[in-house]
């Protein structure tokens, strides 16, 4: 079974950002960038699908300035075989990223297509289950278990109120969750050997697909900030102050 | 646009329950809606055996009818059988909305491709009939974003909204053709929580757990107080990290969202993805034994003490 895992460089989850002082996006310029967590995590499984002999091939698909090669290179060294970076300096829309992966899907001809469940810069959550519709695949998002049964894949996926298990047809598309796996640490070797692993650049031109924005974005602003409150000296003050002063209990 | 009649549909989430509590909250952001454009709503009910969430709807004050689409290929709800189907019902509509729950956010995008449609997901307030605002970056920041398709998909931060009150209203019922059966998907099993505590999202008082906790067993402290005070029990990532509880107790970017009158949060660092999650509430409180815990940023009561003999107190005093 082949894997195709698209991956997306963002914000290190570390870093504190704010918006710009204009409102015109965040301040981000030099912060420390990293692979989206979930995304991590879907790579990991990937990998680890391959160790098991359940996959034989994982491939990596980023779309973004040439920077992206940096996290490319990170997924290869964490496991995957090759990479595919999708070149553009425009930033995209789920939709637009869903119709450019629905090209590399129709390329590659992957059995299974992981993404994580939502990158932690724009927070939508719609990119794996759009590519999912594109290409007429069952999808299972919010990931938190992977059975490959014979002709067909078993994902447990999170949801509010429980864990619920589908059975999807291959080829599949498949969203991460956190509790999936914990990713693990790549190892010098493994960082030393990704360099030679082979990354093809596709200038998104090629790929035919209008990108177009439909959303206009008009500010972005800080939320509103909560009041710094008060340190109470003790439980019966905490009470007190809860009935007399919040007169929330 | 806001001059003209528009329609919204509004697809009905149901729970364990039936009729889940969470489109009360969906309907309060239609009304903020209403005050941009003279607008006609629909409330879609799919699924088997639904005609009672479609009874429950019709009490929605303020709505054209209730589809109801019974039937048993829309059993389990799957979004393989949803979506085509919706997005055919959609096309004649200028809003389809959801709420930004596990159910909405795994149809709407969907639905949302086969229209050729960039959805909005997370709505956290209305500016105006095309202006909508949603967090990103774990809420450390808002952006407003302005749309002008013809069809506009909206999911809704339901902790964002007040909830609008049913009534004893009857708007009408309107059976139509359910969604048929795919081949791509089935449903295999469910696991349901148990609901003996008010549900995350909705509860009025929320009592969440971080690493400080140190263990599954210490969460029964917790339990307890949630207890006295009718709260919901949360948790940080860090405890659902360490196996203290469940996934679908976590409070933050990746997990619930929520906004209560008090939240309690207890032995709990404040991490900005887990504030993301809570930073809404009415009235915060703190209980962590570091001094310097960012918690204590957005707290507006904050208690520097050991939890192991703050929180029996506190259960004692209640």
């Amino acid at each position: 079974m082949k894997i195709l895992v698209a991956i997306k460089r963002v914000v290190d989850p570390g870093v504190r950002v704010r918006p710009l002082i204009d409102g015109s996006g965040m301040d981000i310029a030099s912060a420390k960038m990293s692979i989206n967590p979930f995304c991590e995590i879907a790579v990991e499984e990937a990998v680890r699908l391959k160790e098991q002999g359940v996959a034989t091939e994982v491939v990596v698909v980023s779309i973004g300035s040439p920077v992206v090669q940096e996290q490319l290179r990170s997924a290869l060294a964490l496991g995957a075989d090759r990479a595919v970076h999708i070149n553009t300096d425009s930033t995209l829309e789920p939709l637009a990223l869903a119709k450019l992966l629905k090209q590399v899907v129709l390329q590659e001809q992957p059995q299974l297509v992981l993404l994580g469940k939502q990158s932690i810069d724009g927070d939508h959550n719609q990119t794996g289950q759009m590519l999912a519709g594109l290409c007429g695949y069952p999808q299972g998002t919010f990931a938190s278990r992977i059975d490959c049964k014979k002709d067909e894949i078993w994902v447990t996926r999170e949801l509010d109120g429980g864990l619920q298990t589908l059975a999807l047809k291959l080829p599949a598309v498949i969203t991460a969750d956190l509790r999936l796996n914990q990713p693990r640490h790549p190892t010098m070797p493994n960082i030393i050997k990704a360099r030679q692993k082979p990354l093809v650049v596709i200038p998104l031109e090629d790929l035919g697909v209008n990108v177009q924005p439909r959303l206009q974005t008009l500010a972005v602003a800080g939320p509103k900030l909560r009041q710094q409150g008060v340190k109470v000296t003790d439980v019966v003050d905490l009470v007190d102050k809860l009935r007399q002063e919040a007169k929330v209990l | 646009m806001s001059l003209m009649n528009s329609t919204a549909l509004v697809v009905i989430e149901q729970d364990a329950s039936g009729f889940s509590p969470i489109n009360l909250k969906v309907m309060g952001a239609v009304a903020c809606l209403r005050e941009f454009t003279v607008l006609e709503v629909d409330l879609l009910v799919v699924g088997k055996d639904c005609a009672a969430v479609a009874e429950a709807a019709a009490q929605i004050p303020g709505i054209r009818q209730v589809l109801i689409a019974d039937g048993d290929d829309g059993e389990h709800q799957l979004p393989e059988t949803l979506a085509p189907w919706l997005a055919g019902l959609a096309r004649d509509y200028s809003y389809l909305v959801s709420g930004a729950t596990t159910f909405g956010k795994n149809l709407l995008p969907r639905v949302a491709a086969l229209m050729d449609v960039q959805p909005i997901t997370d709505v956290v307030a209305i500016e105006s009939s095309n202006v909508f605002k949603r967090p990103i970056y774990a809420g450390s920041a808002l952006a407003s974003v302005m749309t002008d398709q013809p069809v506009n998909l909206l999911s809704i931060r339901a902790s964002a909204f007040t909830a609008v009150e049913p009534g004893n209203f009857a708007a009408p019922i309107t059976a139509i053709a359910p969604p048929k059966a795919q081949q791509l998907s089935r449903f295999v099993s469910q696991q349901q929580v148990s609901m003996e505590r008010p549900e995350l999202t909705a509860a009025r008082v929320v009592v969440s757990g971080g690493r400080g906790m140190q263990s599954s067993e210490n969460f029964q402290l917790l339990y307890q107080l949630a207890d006295k005070l009718g709260a919901a029990v949360g948790a940080s990532r860090a405890a659902v990290d360490a196996g203290f509880v469940a996934n679908d107790m976590q409070v933050g970017q990746t997990g619930k969202v929520v906004a209560p009158e008090l939240y309690i949060a207890v032995g709990l660092s404040g991490a900005i993805q887990h504030v993301a999650g809570m930073r809404e509430s009415k009235i915060v409180v703190a209980i962590n034994k570091d001094p310097d815990a960012p918690i204590f940023q957005v707290a507006d009561y904050g208690l520097v003490a050991d939890l192991f003999t703050a929180v029996p107190e506190l259960i004692e005093l209640l």
